[in-house]
């Protein structure tokens, strides 16, 4: 099928499924055109669909347990969390900077991507669909407090929210504050209470009953 | 040239119908640059099947919300201004 030459002056059949929603309609459109015009191969797609959902918040969750036990693996996360990723054998990604943000008594990190859904896909896997909608987008900047507590989240007056909009080329991660009561687990039973919402800043990992 | 840590900026109330990653909510406002990434392609040329060069400096800046909360963006130095 080619649409090179001819103006669109008639008649196509709808491209859609039934209920499919126009993204997706527009997506497969693209791939279509971009097959077609040889900038892509179908097996290209499928192998990078393939790498990004084989990811999981296991490998972020890591990347917080080791720093939780290991002071001088922690200030190396803190200073560049893309060499700390590699030097724990993960893969960070594409993004040349990924930024890893402490969580403190004084301080709650949380992110958010306002223009789109920029995300550490590759240490935390596919986003969650709700970090993709707009009430999450518009509201993380404008009431993080109350995205916050509709999450479950409470943060006393005197702890600073920063809210770290995604903006550009930078990927996020936060490292959650370890809770109370861990003292005796170790890293591997750690990384097992450290949630992928944790790590976006939206909820607050805690210690096994 | 770069901005030093703690600048007070304002991020430019320009309108741009072309692509670009400089969010509306921030646009006009007074910011602190937090952090200077380095230099990035620019994703207005990108955005065009351009190669983004020359390279941008990238800051994470940040903007006071009400209740000593605050938003950390990370904004391009062509979309920075001087803030008086």
């Amino acid at each position: 099928m080619s649409h090179g030459h001819h103006d669109h002056d008639h008649p196509h059949e709808p491209v859609t499924n039934a209920g499919e929603p126009p993204a997706a309609v527009r997506v497969r459109a693209l791939e279509e055109l971009l097959v077609e015009k040889g900038v892509l191969e179908r097996e290209d797609i499928r192998r990078r669909i393939d790498w990004l959902v084989s990811r999981t918040p296991a490998d972020g969750a890591r990347l917080v347990a080791r720093a939780w036990v290991d002071p001088a693996f922690k200030r190396r996360l803190l200073a560049d969390a893309r060499e700390a990723a590699l030097e724990a054998g993960l893969n960070p990604g594409p993004s040349p900077v990924v930024v890893a943000l402490e969580n403190t008594e004084q301080v709650h990190h949380m992110v958010v991507c306002t223009l789109c859904s920029c995300y550490p896909k590759s240490l935390l896997g596919p986003p969650p669909d709700w970090y993709k909608s707009l009430p999450y987008r518009s509201r993380a900047v404008s009431d993080p407090r109350g995205v916050l507590d509709e999450f479950g989240v409470e943060l006393g007056d005197d702890v600073e929210v920063r809210v770290v909009d995604s903006t550009a080329d930078i990927r996020y991660l936060v490292v959650p504050r370890r809770p109370e009561g861990t003292a005796a687990l170790g890293e591997e039973e750690l990384a097992a209470i450290v949630t992928r919402d944790s790590m976006i800043g939206v909820a607050v990992p805690v210690a096994p009953a | 040239m770069s901005l030093p840590l703690g600048t007070t900026v304002r991020v430019s109330a320009r309108q741009d119908e072309r692509h670009h990653r400089t969010p509306g909510y921030l646009k006009g406002r007074r910011g602190r640059i937090e952090r200077a990434h380095g230099r990035f392609r620019n994703p207005e040329t990108r955005a065009y099947g351009g190669d983004g060069l020359p390279e941008q400096e990238l800051y994470l800046v940040s903007f006071d919300l009400p209740g000593g909360d605050r938003v950390l963006a990370d904004v391009f130095e062509h979309w920075l201004e001087a803030a008086e």
